[in-house]
């Protein structure tokens, strides 16, 4: 039989329908194959995450004693990854140093008592929030605790915020 | 004992008969030939990707990809080893300039109006192909990882992030983690080193095999004159295999002139404390960091790039008014609109990017997303759809012609902000001079 007609039979004959449930089945189960491969793949990425979140559990860093930040300055921990604000009114706060527009790395500027980002030029002031586009919302923060009278910053979780606000500070 | 002169000969004609004419046609329409009508973009593509693959199997030979080794595996590979400048070279100029030969060709493509007809599939897989070459340069960019790649993956992935509902969860899938960290460096070599080159592997004999389907390149004609049936034909060997030949070796030439005399550099190592100033991205994307300076990132980030990109695939299958296969720039008219189009983007993106520079920047009557976004979109939009009715019904342009002249004018903008974004761009993203 030549392929054109056995095609042509193909609907016709009982045993050729059962090729074509066959067909059907051989394209499920390469479907499914597939979907197991693309599952597998993601779950290969898990580990790293799950091991991640464990380190960021614990990891509650210990800044130093209050007495140590004068009102109105800014210590950086390069460690830490983070800043520890203290406002002039003797507050604390501490915050991420990643930019929010495009996750480049702000550096505090002194002279002009402000964070001032290098890649597009956007601008923070002391409680992180935005002097100057093109950031649309303030630097992320962490929870701070005084515990005796020493400074500790929770690391484990990151607080994003859209603005400033005065319950976020942490008096001593 | 045959002459073994003679056997070398049938040996020869073996292998050109059973592989190269398998490979290529065995015949092809002697006017396709000419090389101002292909200029050999497409063969000088698939020769770059050879290229890439076998500069890259020798590097990955050296390189190590864990943040703490990544930037000393290619020191080491630039200063201890005999050829490893050249291979790195090799490697950096085939993959930079096959971006540029891939998008010339997606443009002769489109101005011989060889995206029609039996093309029209293959115009889809070629711009499936064009985003798994941007997608290899942009995860090679990020292994040396020295300041230049890190910073300029962060800025990149951190568009990522504007996307609204999933752009954080995409975000931190692509970095694996909310830093560029060794998670990251891995995902990208593993993208790099396989997924990209399988899929392009897979696409680029999908790509040929409709070309030759369509029975090769398309056959150019005059404007007014119909294809002819009949064309005249030549052999694929010599006359094409050669020509081809002639193309690859040399391409071959001048990569090898720029690996040798303009190698790139290696710049410092990664250090995620300290953003460089200015920090841009790869020049492919500076276009699309250009637009995220002037629009809110809703539309920067995605309504405009899923617009383009939907208009590109959609072209094709747009019904078509009249049949301009073959002929250059459509029809004498279209040619006269496309460089009305070229021309007006030339002048008016630069005095646009500076108008929104200069006076247009704070909006505080509207909040952003509507003052930075929705209303400049809308009026550019609104723009587009005047002019392409304005042409159709003052110039007397087909409605190919029109979209022609829209691609043409967005083409040029595209480029125009690529090039600000390259040259005139210093400290904080301010426009200077780049003397």
């Amino acid at each position: 039989m030549t392929e054109l007609e056995s095609r042509k039979t193909e609907t016709k004959d009982p045993d050729l329908s059962r090729r074509g449930f066959f067909r059907k089945v051989w394209l499920v189960l390469g479907a499914l194959a597939t979907l197991q491969f693309l599952w597998i793949g993601f779950d290969m990425l898990r580990p790293r995450k799950r091991r991640r979140r464990e380190a960021a559990a614990g990891a509650i860093y210990t800044a130093g004693p209050v007495e140590r930040f004068e009102p109105g300055t800014v210590t950086a921990f390069p460690e830490g990854r983070f800043y520890l604000s203290r406002l002039p009114d003797g507050g604390f706060l501490a915050l991420g140093r990643t930019c929010t527009h495009l996750g480049c790395t702000v550096p505090w500027i002194e002279e002009d008592r402000r964070f001032a980002c290098p890649c597009h030029a956007s601008v923070f002031d002391i409680t992180g929030e935005v002097l100057s586009p093109p950031a649309d919302r303030a630097l992320d923060m962490y929870a701070v605790r005084i515990e005796n009278g020493i400074v500790k910053v929770d690391l484990g979780r990151t607080i994003k915020r859209r603005g400033f606000e005065t319950a976020q500070v942490t008096m001593p | 004992m045959g002459n073994p002169r003679k056997a070398t000969v049938a040996e020869q004609t073996r292998v050109r008969k059973y592989f190269f004419l398998h490979m290529r046609p065995n015949r092809v329409p002697a006017a396709t030939l000419r090389y101002t009508h292909t200029f050999g973009l497409g063969g000088m593509s698939a020769v770059l990707a050879v290229l890439l693959v076998l500069t890259g199997a020798l590097m990955m030979l050296a390189y190590e990809p864990t943040p703490g080794r990544a930037h000393d595996s290619i020191l080491g590979l630039q200063t201890e080893t005999l050829f490893g400048p050249l291979v790195r070279g090799l490697h950096f100029w085939s993959a930079n300039l096959l971006i540029a030969v891939a998008l010339l060709h997606m443009l002769r493509v489109f101005f011989t109006g060889a995206k029609d007809g039996p093309r029209k599939l293959n115009w889809v897989i070629g711009l499936t192909l064009l985003g798994c070459v941007l997608a290899a340069n942009f995860t090679g960019y990020l292994l040396p990882w020295d300041q230049l790649s890190y910073w300029a993956v962060t800025i990149c992935t951190g568009m990522l992030g504007y996307v609204p509902g999933v752009g954080g969860w995409l975000q931190e899938a692509v970095r694996g983690g909310r830093e560029v960290g060794p998670t990251t460096l891995i995902i990208f070599y593993t993208i790099h080193t396989t997924v990209v080159p399988a899929a392009m592997v897979v696409l680029m004999g999908f790509h040929f095999w409709r070309i030759r389907k369509a029975r090769g390149v398309v056959l150019p004609r005059p404007a007014g004159e119909s294809a002819p049936t009949d064309p005249e034909f030549a052999r694929g060997w010599p006359d094409l295999i050669l020509r081809e030949l002639a193309v690859g070796t040399a391409l071959i030439a001048v990569v090898m002139m720029l690996a040798i005399f303009a190698g790139p550099d290696l710049g410092t190592p990664a250090n995620p404390g300290m953003s460089p100033n200015p920090a841009k991205a790869p020049w492919y994307f500076v276009g699309f960091q250009e637009l995220q300076i002037h629009f809110h990132p809703l539309f920067s980030v995605l309504v405009i790039p899923l617009a383009a990109v939907a208009g590109l695939i959609w072209w094709p299958y747009r019904r078509r008014e009249a049949d301009q296969t073959g002929v250059l720039f459509g029809s004498p008219v279209g040619r006269r609109t496309a460089l009305i189009a070229a021309l007006t983007g030339l002048i008016l993106t630069p005095l646009l990017i500076i108008a929104d520079e200069k006076w247009l920047q704070p909006t505080a009557w509207a909040p952003a997303v509507v003052g930075h976004g929705l209303v400049p979109f809308l009026i550019l939009a609104a723009a587009v759809v005047g002019s392409h009715q304005f042409l159709r019904r003052r110039l007397n342009a087909t409605r190919e012609d029109a979209d022609q002249a829209v691609f043409v004018l967005l083409a040029t903008a595209f480029t125009i902000m690529t090039m600000t974004g390259v040259w005139f761009r210093g400290a904080g993203m301010a426009l200077v001079w780049p003397w």
